[in-house]
This record gives structure tokens, sequence and C-alpha cells, in this order.
């Protein structure tokens, strides 16, 4: 029962991680429809930023968590260029398929750009430095460590923090009007291209907070990084109901723990497979996701 | 009824031409191929070709002609690779077969079954994804086959039987293995229209079906799939017969590639890496050629394949700065940057929807009168 206890743990752990960059996606996808393959490499952008400005930081005395906020910037920044210079353009031209086309050209130019410059390289770096509190802790008689319980909570208090934003804050009300309509919320006096821009901030943004707790847990970077761990959260954001925050929030959980249990109780080379075979399964059962609504198409 | 019997003497001197332009082609080959440093670097670039050209036009039916996007093209081929492989080192060891030493008959019978063998596998699982995937609309079907080409390096480095030493039983984690199908340079010179033929015949029936019933369906579908519905269009069926066929071709390409080389890795086969074998190459060079048009897809594997033979061997990177090398050295960016201009400036491709046709390049002019005269 313990270990079980402590596997959950786990699951929640790199769920918590799931979730966070399943609502980047999800968050663009519910007002743009563009699934953006590129959010992976946000979180990879992220990874080099922490891992570059954790020395600094600390040489200043701070501690080592608070580069989260250097992530956060240079992400959004990231983020808002993509939109700018490939998103925005191809969107006003070509159709669904060109845009999701366009977004993989992005990814892939982030990934191997990041490979072809030399003090990144491609091979993987170690973080040495403890991102939060180490040593280990005893919660209800599961022995766990801090960062476990520091990727949870704020991962929780993210969350909330989001789902308030969304429903008391006016960009977040102009944002749900322009997932809903936008033409309609044009007229209602929206600028959709604002609100556009304001979305992919706060999703590479959250892929950067994503990105400190990967790096907290795992240590490491690499160019790489954001393909699996994007695609994963991708498919937490589908599983839960893509374009709903709620939905997002309770896939990546569910992949996290579906994930850590299968690695504990069956064989950790199957787990990225099942996860796959969860999906397809949730997909012929409830096509829209587990939270989300069929909803009919209007012609 | 004269206009039909034009048209008819026409169709027999366009075969007669396109037979005789063959004919030529394999006349220089011939010759070229009998020169042995010619043979060196021809052939294996013949059969490389054959590959992409196949795996481009296969990716085009789904992406061009349904519009719908796969994101897993190298995980059908790896499919078919390892199945046409893994069936001819069950020949090789229960003692039916040997590639050096086999007569040509059999060798080629061999060739063409395992890769069939492959290419029907590969269709199988393809109808396995396609079914949950393509439902739906939206774009399902590039979420489940990125997925695919993610996982399927290693879930094929996880089978028992076709990972270690191939069918030996055993360790899972090598990679690695010894292909029976695999033949050597000399026979691979000797065999050279083997390929050649077949991805003629395949590129044809391709081309076919796109201008069959069955195009115009996927075409209606890809312009509109409710109208196309609502005119009576069983859009789902179409959706996952066109996938299967694409996927169908691919691991008929795969089955080509695992004759081509000596063992199999699977790193070959998945979504992105440093060489030019992955999913996205295939997918940049359809975007490239031209969505809905199998010529451009076969322009564009030609062009793409040979610039990328130009990096790799040619004087004049050598040449370059030291930083343009180093870019060079990652040709995935280059490409990359390809893709995004090229969907950001001509979203539908070099060529579009153009097809080339002989036919209408011989008589352009009087078939144009002709369609006239039918209005």
């Amino acid at each position: 029962m313990t270990e079980f206890l402590q596997q959950v743990i786990i699951g929640l752990r790199i769920g918590s991680v799931y979730a966070l960059i399943a609502l980047g996606y999800t968050m663009v996808y519910g007002i743009i429809r563009l699934i953006n393959f590129a959010h992976g490499e946000f979180i990879m952008v992220g990874g080099y930023t922490l891992f570059f400005m954790i020395p600094v930081l600390m040489g200043f005395g701070l501690p080592a968590w608070t580069s989260v906020f250097a992530a956060i910037i240079i992400c959004a920044a990231v983020g808002v260029l993509a939109e700018l210079l490939a998103y925005r353009p191809v969107r006003k031209k070509g159709n669904r398929m060109t845009a999701l086309i366009t977004a993989i050209g992005v990814s892939l130019i982030l990934q191997n750009l990041a490979q072809a410059i030399p003090f990144i390289g491609p091979n993987p770096k170690a973080i040495t430095q403890d991102i939060f509190q180490s040593g280990r802790i005893d919660l209800f008689g599961v022995n766990t460590n801090w960062t476990s319980i520091f990727t949870i909570i704020i991962a929780a208090f993210v969350m909330v923090g989001l789902q308030l934003f969304i429903h008391k804050t006016k960009i977040g009300r102009a944002m749900r009007a322009v997932s809903e309509n936008k033409a309609a919320s044009t007229l209602m006096g929206i600028n959709v291209n604002r609100t556009i821009v304001i979305t992919f901030i706060i999703g590479a943004g959250l892929a950067a907070v994503g990105a400190l707790m990967y790096c907290a847990q795992y240590r490491a970077v690499m160019t790489t990084m954001g393909s699996m761990l994007g695609l994963k959260a991708f498919v937490a954001a589908v599983l839960g109901g893509i374009g709903l925050i709620p939905g997002a929030m309770l896939g990546g959980m569910l992949i996290g723990l579906i994930e850590a249990l299968v690695t504990a109780y069956i064989s950790s080379s199957l787990a990225n497979a099942l996860v796959f075979v969860v999906l397809i399964l949730v997909l012929l059962v409830k096509p829209a996701g587990i939270m989300g609504r069929n909803v009919g198409e209007k012609v | 009824m004269t206009d039909l019997r034009k048209k008819s003497l026409r169709g027999v001197i366009t075969n007669v031409i396109m037979v005789a332009l063959l004919i030529i082609v394999i006349y220089i080959l011939s010759v070229s191929l009998s020169d042995n440093n010619y043979r060196l670097k021809l052939v294996p670039i013949i059969w490389h070709l054959c590959i992409f050209i196949l795996l481009g036009t296969s990716l085009n039916l789904t992406m061009g002609f349904l519009g719908q996007l796969t994101l897993g093209h190298m995980g059908f081929m790896g499919i078919g690779a390892y199945t046409a492989a893994l069936s001819s080192l069950a020949l090789e060891r229960a003692g039916l077969f040997i590639a050096k030493t086999a007569p040509p008959l059999q060798l080629i019978g061999v060739m063409l079954g395992c890769s069939l063998l492959g290419a029907i596998v590969a269709g199988i699982i393809s109808l396995l994804m396609g079914i949950p995937a393509l439902r739906m609309r939206g774009d399902y079907l590039a979420i489940v086959t990125l997925g695919f080409g993610l996982i399927i390096e290693n879930v094929i480095a996880n089978l028992p039987f076709a990972g270690g030493n191939g069918l030996a039983e055993g360790t899972a984690s090598a990679n690695l293995y010894q292909n029976g199908l695999g033949i050597n340079s000399r026979l691979q010179a000797q065999y050279v229209y083997f390929p050649i033929l077949l991805t003629i015949i395949c590129v044809a029936f391709m081309f076919m079906y796109t201008t069959s019933k069955y195009g115009r369906a996927i075409k209606a579908i890809r312009e509109d799939e409710i109208a196309a519905n609502a005119s009576g269009i069983n859009a789902t069926y179409y959706k996952i017969l066109t996938f299967t066929i694409s996927a169908f071709f691919a691991g008929l390409a795969g089955g080509l590639y695992a004759i081509s080389t000596s063992s199999l890795t699977t790193g070959t086969f998945t979504f992105a890496n440093s060489s030019i074998w992955n999913s996205t190459f295939i997918v940049v060079m359809v975007v490239l050629g031209g969505m809905g048009s199998l010529t451009g897809s076969i322009i564009a594997a030609i062009g793409m394949y040979m610039l990328n033979y130009e990096i790799k061997n040619g004087a004049w990177v050598a040449a370059m700065p030291q930083f343009l090398q180093s870019i060079f050295a990652f040709p995935m960016l280059i490409y990359a940057f390809v893709l995004t201009i090229v969907i950001m400036f001509k979203p539908f491709g070099l060529m579009g929807t153009y097809e080339f046709s002989l036919r209408r390049l011989l008589f352009r002019k009087s078939e144009r009168a002709i369609g006239g005269e039918a209005k």
C-alpha cells in the first residue's frame, strides 16, 4: 500500500508537469484551433534558460527557482515571435493543414537551431544545483522528497490562478469570447489578434513553469526534451477534452498516473506506448475527450 | 465518332512514346552501370530515389488528396522493412533461400513476396490506427500518427523477435540485426530494374487511384467533408481506405529499403532525426512538391535527395566557411526552414495540384478543342 501511494505521488508529480504544459496546448487550440507543435520546444527553451540562469542568479545569492521568471520572459518572447512571424501570416493565407505544417516547421527550426548553436549543442547538459529544497520528507507514512511536494503545490496553485484569470478578468473573458466566435467578438470590440498574442504569452509562460518542474525532477536539459514531453502533454489535453482548462488538468494527472503505475507494475519501456493506447481507446468511446461535449458542426 | 478514334489513336501514340522513353532510360542505365565507377555511385542512389519517390507519392495520397496530416509515415515504412526482413530471414533460417546464391527468379520472388507481406502488415496496422482516428473530423490523425512515429522505434526495439539477432531468441536491447533479404552491391546493380519497375507500377496505380471515382471522392472530402457526406460519399470509408493504401505503399518502400541495406536500425523510422530518413523529411517533400500533385512529389523527392547528397558529398560544402558547414551538419534545420518558408509563401507547394501529362504536352491544342466541343 505504501509503495502504491509512493507511485501515486510520483504519478501526480509528473502529471502536474503534463497538466501545466497541456494547459498551454489547450488554450492555444481553444482560441485558434491549431495544434501548436512548437509548444514542446518552448519547454526546451525554458529548460536551457534555466540551465544558464541558475548559476548567475545563485551567484547573486537568490534561490535557484527565481530563474523561472527569466525563463517565463524568454519563453513568452519565443512564443510571441512564433505567432507573429509564422502562425499569423499563414493563418491569413492557408487552411488548417498549412497552419499545422507551419507549427511542425517552427518546432523543428527551434529544436535544430538549438542543436546547431555551439554552446547548446546536441548533448544533454546536467543541472547540478538543487532547484527546490533538497532532502526527503515523511508524509502520512509515505517517504517522498520536497521536489514532489513543491511541484504538486505549484501546479495546483497555477491552475487555480489560471481558472480565476480566465473567469474573472476582462482579458480572460475576451479569450473565452474569441474561442467561441472570432467574428462576433471582433464586433463586440475585442482585439482578436492581441488576445491571441496574450494566449501565446500565457501558454509559453506555463511551459516555462513546466520546464522548471521538469528540471527539478530530472536535472538535465537536452534539445529533444520537449518533443516527447510536449506530445504526452498534448495527449493529456486531448484526453481531458481539448480546449477545456479543467480537461487539461484532469488529462495531465491521468496520463501521469497511468505512466507511473505502468512503469512500476508492468514495464517501463511500455509506458509510452500504453499512453497512446489509452488515448485511442478514449477517443473511440468519447471522441471529444473525457470532459468534452460532442457538439455538432454548424454548416 | 472521329473524335473518339482520334482520342484512342493519341492514347496509343502516347503509350508508345512512354515505352520508348522507358527503353531508352533502361539502355542508358545499362550502359552507364557497366562502368564500375558509376555503378558504385549510381546504384545506391537509384534504390534510395525509388524508395523516396514511393514514400513521397504515397504520403501525398493522404496529405494532398485526402487533406489529412500524417506524421508517422516512416513508421509504416519501418513496419514494412522489418516484416520483409524478418520473413526473409525466416526463409533463410529454414534453409529455403540464400540471397547470395539464389537463382534470379527465386530472388525476385522472395524480394517481391516479402515486400508485399511488409506492405500488407503496414496496411493492417494503419487500418487499426485509422479507424478510431479518422472517424472524427479534425486533426486527430495527426496526433495519433505523430505518437505512432515517436514510439515505433521504442516498440520495435522491444519486440523480442525484432531486436537483438532478429529471429534469434532473446536480447531486446540491441536494435541492429542481420538481414536475410539484404543483397550486396553487386546484386543490387544486377537487379536495379526491380525497384524502378516496382516504383513505376506503384506510382501508376496511385495516379489511377487519384483520377478514379475514389480519387474524386477523396478530393471532394478534402474540399468540404460535410458537403461530400451530403452528396452521398461515405467520408469515413474513403478516408480509411486512402490512409490504408498510403500506408501499404510506405510498407512496400520499407521492403525495398530492407533489400537495399544489410542491417536495419529502428532510428531510421522515427519522426525526426539528424539524417534524412525520417517522417518529417517526407512531409517536407510533399509540401514542397505540392499537396495534390504526384508529379510534384516525385520532383521534390529527386531534388531533395540529390541536394542532400550534394550536402553530404559535394566539394562545394567543404570549401565553405566553418559556421556554414556546421549548419549543414544539421540538414533538418535547413529542411525545416524550407518547409516554413514554402508554406508561408506558397501554401500549396511549388506544383500545386498540377500533374505532368505527356498527352497534354503533345496534343495540347487539339485536346482543348475537343474539350470545348464537348461543352
